[in-house]
């Protein structure tokens, strides 16, 4: 016995001397990064690889902290990275915001980055900023790539023109949301006129047991192609099982529905996380919002799963992201959907966050709704015709 | 040759009662060996070092100063709970309903907070909130205790379903209040910090920390010297027993469960007032559940529940420091810990009975002939 324990003893002062030889390293710039869940969610795990994938690549160190709740414990988990040396701090999650915020009050020189928060631009403080991509665009992609799937339906007698239906899986009725199911609808609507979509609601961000029943639901009610804005394998699952196509969010699922997935769209992070760490090394301020388009790789495309897309899906994918990059069509052009009947001319909309969720600034000109430009947090949350919301209790 | 009959390998005998360095003794045996096969276990799964996560378990709670404070907050929480069901569980009541009292008390707090702070002076608005929380505990754990003692319900599974309620009540005023949200509330009064508890000595969380330190003097001298206490012990002990000395078991009953979710309430309070300023569904954290072990290996006294806290919440850190660090996942963490309290649940066994082989027993049996 007291040879194991010599023995022990030996090893953990050999670790001990091990652990002493890297703090003679230089100082680097260090990131911090704050993630709501683990590489098991789709959401995460893509916030993850742009981390890993920016930071290597400009020569970085960064520390990685998953599992972080929206509470106290994001407060304290930036605190730590702080005491631990992060010049950045950067945190993944909606409900991080305002313990970020309370972070980048307490510690004025570390810059505080926040993906998809709404408070940078009216906090006004010098190391707190927002980021955000137009995802939008890219989920006007994939809903191209849904719409020639819904023709090819309809040509092969599949389904009639008036039952191109598509169901959505939505997490919350939350702006970024609907932004993203309305600029889905509005892509698969540019090549077949007569689709129609039906919305359902999780209350969660994560809940593979809801995600799956709420794409069941959809299926039963006669949706024959479904999408979703939530983040784990529950719909696509559910779409590979009915033999319903699917288009995907954050990350492929090919794995997961080999003869369902049509395509997917995600955010790329590396570029803003490569945009922070070059601005905190040239001692450049960082924009107060900042938003990603796809032009700038920010918004990514997935490549098509051959064996499900109709024919030609590519071709008009491209011309469509060709006249996106030019300039020439925008999404959430006003003439191409109606609400209520009636055809957009201006919107207020809750730019500056409030508790009660008050309508403050004009979003509507030159013929097209600007998203993510009055700020980087998408701010669509307009019900449109041809989209029926099943349950709004969230 | 005699007739073999089949004889067990070993039997179990009850101990008589162990020296306390004998019980210590196992219980560090325990631990050791719970760490070794955590060890194994680790390097067999991942090919990690165990004992390199070990250190990082340890960095994660004592690493620095902030993490130490952070440490002493979350055990102060753990313990504040754990507190409020130990006088229930000494009258083998058992509470489960920890979760939903102290949601309910955060509740509380968050709407006198968030709808009283326009009117209340900030050390008013603090003490209106404290005591709608103390009162909205009570009432959630009231309304079971009234049904176990009127109608003898399984206080069990009335406590366990109130901490559903209360959860979607949690939800339901979420949802109601920020309908476009995403189900989250965010912090109460971010920019007037009104009805947030003031920084003792810059800390943030030394208030919390005494508020608890002084209610486990209280509860230990209530549970120990109190008549209450000793009416818990003998409803405890036997309700028939109680009912023939002259103690009214039903009033007993009710008062020990008020009193056990009042405290949770205060745990509520603690939460929203003192560190989050919001609150969530998943604000108490399981506390309600991980209380029930603290309560029960501290053989429910609130000094020793000091140190099964720390233990709990220490291996807790440890664990997600562990999936944080070497990229494992949360889960692997709790393995580890799960490894570990089945050893220290198990060296309770080993210190109430011994386990003889029965060829030694036979030849001890014989050796008293």
């Amino acid at each position: 016995m007291k040879k194991i324990i010599a023995l022990l003893l030996a090893l953990v002062m050999v670790f001990a001397l091990c652990a002493c030889g890297k703090t003679a390293e230089e100082t680097k710039l260090k990131v911090g990064f704050i993630f709501l869940h683990d590489e098991n969610s789709t959401y995460d795990l893509n916030f993850i690889k742009a981390a890993e994938e920016a930071c290597q690549a400009a020569g970085v160190e960064y520390i990685l902290k998953t599992n972080v709740p929206e509470g106290q414990e994001c407060y304290d988990t930036a605190a730590e990275l702080v005491d631990e040396g992060c010049s950045i701090v950067f945190a993944d999650s909606f409900g991080h915001e305002d313990y970020l915020i309370q972070a980048a009050k307490d510690f004025p020189n570390v810059q505080f980055c926040h993906a998809t928060g709404t408070k940078a631009h009216t906090e006004n403080l010098a190391n707190y900023h927002n980021a955000f991509a137009s995802i939008y665009e890219g989920r006007y992609l994939a809903g191209i790539a849904a719409g020639m799937k819904l023709n090819q339906m309809i040509e092969e007698g599949k389904i009639t023109a008036e039952e191109a239906k598509m169901g959505y899986v939505g997490a919350f009725t939350y702006a970024e949301v609907i932004s993203g199911y309305t600029s889905f609808y509005l892509g698969a609507k540019s090549v077949c006129p007569s689709v129609t979509m039906e919305v359902t609601f999780t209350g969660s961000w994560y809940d593979q047991a809801l995600e799956t029943e709420g794409a069941q639901k959809l299926i039963d009610r006669g949706c024959v192609l479904i999408s979703q804005h939530a983040d784990s394998l529950g719909a696509p699952s559910v779409c590979e099982a009915n033999g319903v196509p699917n288009v995907s969010y954050n990350g492929s699922t090919e794995d997961a529905g080999p003869n369902t997935y049509i395509v997917a769209s995600r955010i790329n992070w590396a570029p803003y996380f490569s945009y922070i760490i070059d601005c905190v090394k040239n001692n450049k301020a960082i924009d107060a919002d900042w938003s990603g388009s796809i032009a700038s790789g920010s918004v990514e495309l997935f490549p098509l799963n051959e064996k499900v897309a109709a024919p030609g899906t590519q071709e008009a994918i491209d011309a469509a992201l060709a006249e996106i990059k030019a300039g020439t069509l925008h999404v959430f052009a006003t003439d191409t959907f109606t609400v209520g009947g009636e055809n957009l001319s201006e919107y207020l909309a809750d730019v500056d966050t409030d508790d009660a969720f008050t309508p403050d600034t004009n979003v509507v000109s030159d013929g097209y709704f600007h998203e993510s430009e009055k700020r980087s947090a998408p701010y669509f949350d307009i019900q449109i015709d041809g989209i029926e919301l099943l349950d709004v209790a969230f | 040759m005699n007739k073999k009959t089949r004889v067990p390998l070993f039997h179990i005998a009850k101990r008589s009662t162990l020296p306390w360095y004998h019980a210590w003794a196992i219980r560090g045996g325990a631990l050791i060996l719970a760490l070794l096969v955590c060890a194994g276990v680790t390097a067999i799964l991942t090919g990690e070092n165990a004992f390199l996560l070990y250190v990082t378990m340890v960095k994660g709670s004592f690493g620095s100063v902030r993490k130490i404070w952070v440490l002493l907050q979350n055990i102060a929480m753990l313990l504040c709970v754990s507190l409020a069901v130990t006088p229930a569980f000494r009258m083998r009541c058992w509470n489960l309903g920890g979760e939903g009292q102290v949601l309910v008390g955060g509740l509380a707090s968050v709407l006198v907070m968030t709808f009283l702070s326009p009117y209340l002076p900030n050390g008013l608005l603090i003490l209106v909130m404290l005591l709608a929380s103390i009162l909205a505990g009570a009432v959630w754990a009231g309304i079971p205790a009234i049904f176990k003692a009127q109608w003898n319900t399984n206080e069990t599974l009335f406590t366990l379903m109130m901490n559903y309620v209360a959860m979607q009540l949690v939800a339901f005023y979420i949802a109601y209040r920020f309908p476009k949200g995403t189900g989250t509330m965010g912090v109460v009064n971010g920019d007037t910090r009104a009805g947030w508890l003031p920084y003792l000595l810059g800390q943030q969380y030394l208030l919390n920390i005494l508020i608890v330190a002084l209610l486990t003097g209280l509860v230990y001298a209530y549970l120990r010297y109190s008549k209450h206490g000793y009416e818990i012990a003998v409803v405890g002990e036997s309700e028939r027993t109680a009912r023939y000395v002259g103690i009214n078991v039903k009033r007993v009953i009710i008062r020990t469960m008020l009193l056990s979710g009042a405290i949770c309430g205060l745990a509520g309070f603690l939460l929203v007032s003192g560190t989050d300023h919001s609150l969530s569904t998943t604000s108490a954290g399981g506390r309600g559940f991980t209380a029930v072990m603290v309560s029960w290996l501290a053989k429910f006294n609130p000094i020793w529940m000091i140190f099964t806290s720390f233990l709990l919440v220490f291996l807790g850190k440890g664990a997600s420091e562990i999936a944080s660090q070497f990229r494992l996942n949360e889960s692997f963490g709790d393995i580890l810990t799960g490894i570990i309290l089945f050893f220290i649940i198990g060296s309770e066994f080993f210190i109430q009975y011994k386990i003889l082989l029965t060829r030694s027993a036979e030849k001890e049996e014989k050796d008293h002939v």
